[in-house]
């Protein structure tokens, strides 16, 4: 074989800590290296078109390119050596950047083991075979799970685009985060004036199937052929039959139940309808509170249902759905700020969340609309927001910015002007975050036209003094102490990944980071795509975002979920496992330990034998490991490949 | 060229694609910096590496070893890192054997997200075979016989 190497620059990354011309000529030595160079910047087009030169001119027939990761631009350099005529699989890449120059300043020893990499790189390549992808056919489905705004933007977006939506929300009800605010910024147009539409929309839609109140089970299979597993959770309503007329929520006896919708202000009966947009329009019986399911007494919903849809012996129910493509839209949730001994733990009744404080400001709300002070009803004059609580702070560990909560406490300090004119905002704030659209002006709005007191510092303690609340802070910019008698105090809680976001990571196999967020491809150029083919992500699962970046994300979803579609055949990665057939004792144990069921066993002339299903295998190599025969390899990480890269490093 | 005398030792790590390679990428974007000692071979999964890889790569002169997948339950192949670790538990076992040092092979599970862990293993290994120092060779033709016997047998 013979090989070209090219040692890239990457302007001064690399050459800044590595000598990428010593690289390049210690390369020269390596065994079927026939042409060595360096490289400004190989991924460009003109450092491209100078491999594809040196291919043509030397006759090359595979290529090492050090550079990057190859995580980064090895679709790129085969893309590359295709166009020179080489098969794809002919490239290695030695990784002199992310793992070398990167991460240490010693030029000699980086220099040295940029070599090293070369040659392991190299020496894989001269056992590198051509390998050519196969296609198959794909289920031209998407199963969005998340019915937010994020969400439901894909959905209709897929749909709109001719494709078979399933929609799976685990509350009983789409709308999400969405639904529940009062207002938006920095319009402060009616949230649900915004948002309602499209749900309707979505539960109009022909294409697309709404599972709510219902999870994500199991995922099985691969790109272009998931099999998904989904919990209908009892409702023990029969939402055939139910018409949400809400008749069995006035008439039920126990009031009593949890109410999330409004951020458990108030309390809900026991079968209810979250909210008066909801769609699905449907009731749910919380069975913790239900008088009859809990005591087998009351019934009184079933006699007043007028058309009989309550049934108290529903169970879950399991079903599958087979689709080609999965959106994960799951949001986020908000940091539990009862960890704040300062400001009180949640004992103090006047001492609310900002998503409470919303839903006390919304017209449909537990309050109708009216600001009150949750300990005695009362309006309050001074509303105190602190800003940060769970955003930016290290010792709770949620050292990230929230990106939003700036914002929503503007709007909210604007709002409480609205509904109470004689009243007086404080804001205590960090730092002002408004880069958007239209976002500074709005937060100048707040302070000038409404006269919202904004002051930077944290606060160190709130306490109750009579029917006031004492906050106690820091004025960093007068570097002084002040101190606010508040009648209400607002926190602007942070955002954390939503509960359960890394049980669903698991099973659609992505990545999630520390904080529980799910892992973009490149958090630069592939924001919306998973390293999990065909699993897509929309929204604040992936980081805190506002709603127009949450629709915005939720389109690019769809965009990617049409275009993977808008091909009549997916092709497939050619690394996959092959079986030597003369080497096979048909012991079956790559069968038994493949995680995807993609060996089978066939008969040979009357022998056992074991036969890779290649559309089904993802090229894990657990079988290769497993075989006592070697008899079924990986191809492109075949045990001679690993073994050469472990002789040219072991070499010396 | 040889590791630099003195002042490296030979490391290799066997890296899964989806996670710890990842994790080492994410490392090298946040520049934190690492010993020079170690070098990455990919693999596409933990459950891909036969512990006669390790082995055969303790046996060719390698100082230290270090293997490195997504943690448990958090495999992008579903269950190839459970594989894994009964496997490198076994060979951790079963290395002294061999008249190697256990010490000198390690596995570890590294997410993609984890840059700074990544630093503080690599670094944490390299110290600890640093503190070995460089392994005894396997030489003379018995040992060349015995090395081409587990290539055969790979």
């Amino acid at each position: 074989m013979k090989i070209g190497v090219f040692v890239c620059h990457c302007g001064t990354n690399i050459e800044g800590t590595v000598d990428t011309a010593a690289v390049a000529e210690a390369a020269r030595e390596f065994p079927g290296v026939v042409f060595a160079t360096d490289t400004m910047y190989a991924c460009s087009e003109p450092g491209q078109d100078g491999i594809i030169e040196a291919i043509k001119e030397h006759k090359l027939d595979g290529v090492v390119v050090a550079s990057c990761t190859p995580r980064m631009h090895e679709p790129t350099f085969r893309k590359t050596l295709e166009r020179a005529g080489l098969n794809r699989y002919l490239f290695e890449m030695a990784n002199i950047r992310e793992h070398v120059s990167w991460i240490g300043k010693d030029r000699e020893a980086n220099t040295n083991k940029s070599v090293d990499l070369v040659r392991m790189a190299a020496a894989k390549l001269i056992n590198n075979k051509p390998l050519n992808a196969k296609f198959f056919d794909m289920n031209k489905k998407v199963m969005i799970v998340g019915g937010g705004v994020a969400g439901i933007q894909a959905a209709l977006d897929c749909a709109d685009g001719g494709l078979d939506v399933i929609l799976v929300e685990k509350t009983s009800s789409i709308g999400g985060k969405m639904a529940k605010l009062d207002k938006t910024f920095p319009t402060v147009d009616c949230s649900s004036c915004v948002l309602g539409p499209r749900m309707v929309d979505v539960a109009q839609h022909p294409n697309i199937t709404l599972h709510a109140y219902s999870e994500i089970e199991e995922v099985n299979g691969y790109v272009g052929n998931f099999e998904v597993k989904i919990k209908k959770k009892a409702s023990y309503v029969n939402w055939d039959l139910c018409t949400g007329c809400g008749i069995c929520m006035e008439k039920c006896p126990s009031k009593k139940a949890d109410n999330p919708f409004d951020e458990y202000l108030g309390k809900a009966p026991a079968i209810n309808i979250p909210f008066p947009q909801a769609i699905p329009k449907k009731a749910v019986i919380d069975p913790d509170f239900c008088i009859k399911i809990k005591r087998d007494k009351c019934g009184v919903c079933a006699k007043v249902c007028p058309s009989e849809a309550i049934d108290y012996t529903q169970q879950d129910e399991f079903i599958t759905e087979e689709v080609g493509a999965v959106v994960a839209a799951t949001g986020y949730d908000l940091f539990d700020w009862t960890v704040y001994g300062e400001y009180g733990g949640g004992q103090y009744p006047d001492v609310i969340t900002s998503m409470q404080y919303e839903r006390m400001l919304s017209a449909s709300g537990p309050s109708e609309g009216h600001v009150k002070r949750p300990s005695d009803g009362k309006e309050p004059k001074n509303v105190v927001f602190i800003q940060c609580v769970g955003s930016r702070d290290k010792s709770v560990d949620r050292p990230y910015c929230s990106g939003f909560c700036c914002m929503y406490t503007a709007k909210q300090s604007i709002l409480t002007k609205d509904h109470i004119p004689d009243s007086q905002s404080y804001v205590f704030y960090m730092d002002i975050r408004a880069p958007g659209k239209m976002y500074d002006e709005f937060t100048r709005r707040a302070m000038e036209e409404y006269g919202a007191k904004y002051i930077r510092g944290r606060v160190s303690m709130i306490y109750p003094k009579g029917d006031k609340l004492i906050v106690r802070g820091a004025d960093t910019l007068m570097g002084d102490q002040v101190e606010v008698d508040a009648d209400l105090v607002v926190l602007a809680v942070g955002v954390e990944a939503a509960n359960g976001a890394t049980d669903l990571a698991k099973k659609l196999r992505i990545s999630y980071d520390n904080y529980g967020f799910f892992m973009e491809g490149h958090p630069k150029l592939k924001p919306v795509e998973t390293n999990t083919a065909g699993v897509f992500l929309a929204g604040a699962c992936q980081g805190p975002k506002d709603i127009p970046a949450s629709v915005a994300q939720g389109s690019a979803a769809a965009a990617k979920v049409l275009a993977m579609f808008s091909k009549d055949q997916l092709e497939s990665d050619p690394a996959i496992s092959v079986v030597d057939i003369k080497r096979c004792i048909g012991c079956g144990k790559c069968i038994s330990t493949c995680p995807f069921g993609a060996i089978k066993e066939v008969d040979f002339r009357g022998m056992v034998k074991a036969e890779v299903i290649e559309t089904i295998c993802q090229g894990c190599g657990i079988c290769t490991s497993t075989c006592p025969q070697g008899a079924i390899q990986l191809q492109h990480f075949t045990d001679n490949q690993i073994l050469a890269e472990v002789n040219a490093v072991c070499r010396f | 060229m040889p590791v630099l005398e003195g002042k490296e030792l030979r490391i290799v790590g066997f890296l899964c694609n989806w996670c710890s390679y990842g994790g080492a990428d994410t490392a090298g974007v946040g520049r934190f910096t690492q010993p020079t000692d170690l070098r990455v071979i990919k693999v596409p999964c933990s459950g891909r590496i036969d512990p006669l890889f390790i082995v055969k790569t303790l046996m060719s002169g390698a100082d230290g070893v270090l293997v490195s997948g997504c943690h448990p339950n958090d495999c992008h192949y579903a269950e190839g890192n459970f594989y894994a670790r009964r496997r490198l538990e076994m060979l951790k076992r079963f290395i002294p054997m061999l008249g190697i040092d256990p010490d000198r092979f390690d596995y570890t599970w590294v997410s993609a997200s984890e840059g700074q862990r990544w630093q503080e293993v690599v670094t944490k290994f390299t110290e600890q075979i640093h503190k070995l120092g460089p392994a005894q060779k396997i030489e003379g033709p018995e040992a060349e016989e015995t090395l081409k016997l587990m290539e055969a047998s790979l």
